[in-house]
């Protein structure tokens, strides 16, 4: 490509671990020399070019030091060692709407956080419209931040930083806020900075993402790069390494002495398969396993993913819940009520070993339910229940009252639900 | 194209006058956003001062100073700059950890903001002082108000090496927040705000320490303040006079700047050099 615009040659980044340091001249004196630190090292000798246009994805396990490389590349942190040589504006989405002021107005905070990103105030009139279009948010525009709901501070933070007009983003998983409709419009900008010809690197968990908009991911583990070309390859590099892969003839983990020979998804009301599931409802995962007869013992993980395959939530057994010995077995793992995340969940499932982290075998589920729900409207909901009390004007029957399924409507206590007399339902 | 990019990069880590104001403003929005008498109460610190001080000094102690109330604010009002610019300033890198731990920027604008604050403070509080000395004190609209211009322009560059120094050095130890404040009184007092330099020199003087307390730049900056702005360096109180102020001439207020000045700009050097080393961490320490 062209010439490079991030260019970090053997960077390394130490963090010091302190016990007993001194947080304060007075134990600065004090302590004189009893101060113990230990060396962490989340970066270490990373070599790294990337060009102008280039979309690049930071991929790895948590800990492996991706948000720190991100950092270090932002000019937020120093590195240790090794030089870090940036070519351009750079938006860093690293938390949306750092540094609002919630004393501030919507349109003042545009103005103070634009310009704190390098703008001038020129440049902030021009974009002002889209930023206040973008973000939706017209009718609060002149309202303090501080009365803005945790939705629309988002909005007016990821308005403002994708129309600094960057040269370069980094963005670290902002896409996770949970809220599908957001993370589209996020996507949907991201892919215009790239028809634009916009550098982007991105952190995330989202590995279908990767292989979707990346031209080049980099894995990385322990601060150190395990991979750096093709995202499709690094995904199943990754995969692979986390015991999470979705072919397992390579023979990478699994020695076939214990298999996962298929996995489902149950509705336990009817007890048969199903896709179709509503927030609060209650989810059955069956996960049928064989064993040779040398196979040890075993316990299985299942993690649950969303369409980006980001890591919703873990769900394993103990240590040693396959006994050793061969057998077919099924393990079956129940979710009371599903949380309020609407979209379409694949699943993950892996044998490890008791007492070990070495994975026996591994397979990826993909598409394999779906929750449904309320419309969903910005970016947290509340446990509700509501009903149709009795219409005097249409004399309509008692019984068309409606609610929720059964099981969530003791979320309130019965004498906090509203309800008309019982004399006025006659009237 | 490269080039023009580079200039966009420099200007997010260059500090901009742009990006100083826009922070000072947000200040004194936040700072008044919910008050209507807004700026008014920034008028009621050195109110009290003086009140407090006349009641103590002119009827109590009966030693105080001809035209105390203006003598006051002469030295007062410089001195109030300094103080809040340094001790906001202490807490600018710490308040904002949230900017620092998230978005690139050059973080000395943060301290330099904090005196930008105080020196709006500054500038109209001396302009209510003036409107003041109209019909009380017109003596002071005379040659000498020049002096006013090097005074205030020492305090500025004292102020912001002295901002630097302590913004940086209180994220990595936490507890010189509280020994400023401490000190701050100790030094308000060793600089001759409520009472007559003149009556120092006295003292001092004979003992050969007079430079002494003159090499603290506040007490330059203020004794040439209350040249500019009090102006007699004799009064005479029933037919006794008076000296208060150190001297007549200008050349002794201009040695003391221009010393000050110089140690100024080494405060400066290092705060700024203190302020450089530790940015790096302050992401970390944060």
């Amino acid at each position: 490509m062209s010439r490079a615009v991030i260019r970090a040659q053997g960077v390394s980044k130490k963090f010091q671990l302190h016990h007993m340091r001194a947080t304060s001249l007075k134990e600065r004196l004090l302590l004189a020399r009893k101060t113990v630190s230990e060396d962490f090292w989340a970066l270490r000798d990373i070599d790294l070019e990337i060009g102008r246009g280039e979309t690049v994805g930071l991929i790895g396990p948590n800990g492996s030091g991706k948000s720190t490389l991100l950092k270090v590349l932002a000019g937020i942190l120093t590195p240790t060692t090794g030089t870090v040589e940036v070519h351009g504006r750079v938006a860093s989405l690293l938390e949306l709407g750092a540094g609002f002021s919630g004393e501030l107005t919507g349109r003042e905070n545009i103005y103070l956080n634009a310009s704190i990103m390098g703008l001038s105030r020129r440049e902030i009139d021009r974009n002002f419209d889209a930023i206040v279009a973008f973000s939706e948010l017209e009718p609060f525009i002149d309202n303090q931040v501080k009365h803005y709901s945790s939705g629309m501070y988002v909005r007016l933070g990821f308005a403002v930083a994708v129309h600094v007009d960057p040269d370069i983003l980094l963005v670290d998983e902002v896409l996770a806020v949970g809220d599908e409709a957001f993370a589209n419009k996020c996507l949907a900008r991201v892919a215009e900075f790239q028809e634009q010809g916009k550098t982007i690197l991105f952190v995330t968990h989202g590995l279908d993402l990767i292989a979707q908009i990346c031209n080049r991911a980099i894995v990385l583990n322990h601060g150190r790069m395990l991979y750096e070309g093709d995202p499709a390859e690094a995904v199943e590099r990754l995969r692979a390494f986390m015991g999470t892969a979705e072919n397992q003839e390579d023979g990478l983990v699994g020695s076939g002495l214990l298999e996962i020979v298929d996995a489902r998804v149950l509705d336990p009301r009817t007890g048969q398969p199903s896709r179709d599931f509503r927030v609060g409802d209650e989810l059955v995962l069956e996960v049928d396993v064989k064993g040779l007869p040398e196979a040890p013992a075993a316990r299985v993980r299942l993690m649950v993913t969303s369409w980006a395959d980001y890591w919703m939530y873990l769900m394993e057994t103990p240590p040693d819940l396959l006994p050793a010995g061969g057998a077919s077995r099924t393990v079956r793992f129940r979710v009371p009520s599903l949380p309020n995340m609407q979209q379409v969940f694949s699943f993950s499932v892996a044998l490890l070993k008791a007492g070990t982290k070495d994975v026996l075998d591994a397979r990826r589920f993909g598409d394999q339910f779906q929750v449904h729900g309320p419309a969903e409207v910005g970016l947290s909901q509340v446990d509700y229940t509501y009903e149709l009390l009795a219409d005097r004007t249409h004399e309509l029957p008692a019984d068309r009252t409606h609610e929720l399924p059964a099981d969530r409507t003791h979320e309130l206590p019965a004498d906090r639900t509203h309800e008309l007399p019982a004399d006025a339902e006659g009237a | 194209m490269q080039s023009a990019a580079d200039a966009r990069a420099s200007a997010q880590s260059r500090i901009r006058l742009e990006l100083l104001a826009n922070l000072v403003r947000k200040d004194l929005k936040v700072k008044y956003k919910n008050s209507t008498l807004g700026f008014v109460w920034s008028m009621a610190n050195p109110l009290l001062y003086l009140a407090v001080f006349s009641l103590v000094f002119q009827f109590f102690l009966r030693s105080g100073v001809p035209r105390f109330a203006v003598y006051l604010m002469s030295g007062l009002l410089v001195w109030n700059f300094f103080n809040t610019a340094t001790m906001s300033a202490t807490g600018a890198v710490v308040d904002s950890a949230n900017l620092v731990k998230k978005v690139r920027f050059p973080r000395v604008v943060l301290p330099l903001a904090s005196v930008g604050f105080a020196g709006v403070h500054f500038a109209l509080q001396l302009l209510v002082l003036f409107v003041f000395l109209v019909p009380f004190h017109p003596q002071t609209f005379g040659p000498q108000l020049w002096l006013l211009l090097p005074a205030v322009g020492v305090a500025v560059l004292f102020t912001v090496g002295m901002s630097l120094l302590v913004s940086g050095l209180n994220v990595r130890y936490r507890d010189v927040e509280h020994l400023l404040e401490i000190a701050m009184l100790a030094w308000f007092w060793m600089t001759p705000i409520v009472y007559s330099v003149g009556l120092v020199q006295k003292h001092l003087q004979a003992k050969g320490l007079f430079w002494l307390y003159m090499a603290n730049p506040m007490t330059s900056v203020i004794t040439a303040m209350q040249r500019a702005i009090y102006r007699d360096p004799v009064k005479v109180v029933n037919g006794v006079p008076t000296q208060v102020l150190a001297a007549d001439g200008y050349g002794f207020y201009l040695k003391w700047l221009g010393i000050a000045a110089v140690v100024s700009l080494l405060l400066t050097a290092l705060g700024l050099w203190t302020f450089q080393r530790l940015q790096a961490d302050f992401a970390e320490e944060l």
